[in-house]
């Protein structure tokens, strides 16, 4: 049982760190601020809401202490991390910064 | 053009409330975990200012009409007033005391003086952070 636990807890922090070694490399490699963008406000939030709740199970399996800031910061981070995306992304937009050249549809360009 | 700030506002509606929350519960339990008065003031000053980014100084100044300089003040008078409470017994400044009480809800639970000196750090924490923030924000 005990065993069950720690190998869950440590999938979790695995995925996590996966998550967001893979949004790292999104930054490197993508063409333009939005596509960066893109990468870094999804999988980093989903790495880590993994890590955190990894670690929760860990601390409230092994020592008997379920720590609600986790909980919070959970909700939290869920809620507020794809809106710093989404400013960081409009004002870049309202700012003028160009798309990639490949790219095929500007809904927006219409209401500038 | 028109900006329109819905996501921002809607989700701050929410946002501040759980940072508020989250300040009160650092707040109280600062003498058995790591907070206190200075992170709670902070944070609550945090969950202010993101309000002042979403809305405007206008808006946030019907919500919360308060005028932080006075905020400054009653915090050093709760704070001065803990510490020169020991006199009244006869004991040196700064001495706190601490009783237990049973509380219907909450069970058996300590109060302590220090609460009270921690309350009038965390109003002037707040006192001074607001009135820094604002102050620089109107000046054009």
């Amino acid at each position: 049982m005990i065993a069950i636990v720690e190998i869950l807890s440590a999938l979790f922090l695995l995925m996590g760190v996966f998550l967001f070694l893979v949004s790292a490399f999104g930054i490197i490699r993508l063409p333009d601020v939005y596509t960066r963008n893109h990468a870094v406000s999804k999988s980093s939030t989903l790495g880590i809401l993994f890590i955190l709740i990894g670690t929760l199970l860990f601390f409230f399996h092994q020592h008997g202490h379920f720590d609600f800031r986790i909980v919070l910061a959970i909700i939290f981070i869920f809620m507020t991390s794809p809106v710093a995306g989404h400013l960081i992304n409009r004002s870049a937009y309202h700012s003028g910064v160009k798309m990639w050249d490949q790219s095929v549809q500007d809904d927006l360009k219409k209401r500038r | 053009m028109k900006q329109n700030d819905l996501i921002l506002q809607t989700v701050t509606k929410v946002a501040a409330f759980v940072i508020l929350l989250f300040a009160v519960a650092i707040f109280l339990g600062g003498h058995y975990s790591p907070g206190g008065g200075f992170v709670g003031g902070l944070m609550t000053s945090a969950a202010i200012v993101l309000l002042l980014l979403a809305f405007d100084l206008k808006t946030v100044t019907a919500i919360l009409p308060i005028d932080y300089k006075f905020m400054i003040g009653a915090g050093l008078l709760i704070s001065s007033l803990t510490v020169a409470g020991g006199l009244l017994f006869g004991v040196p400044l700064m001495t706190h005391a601490y009783r237990y009480i049973d509380v219907p809800l909450l069970g058996h639970i300590s109060l302590h003086t220090a609460v009270l000196f921690d309350l009038g750090v965390y109003l002037v924490v707040v006192g001074v952070t607001m009135t820094i923030i604002q102050t620089i924000g109107e000046s054009e």
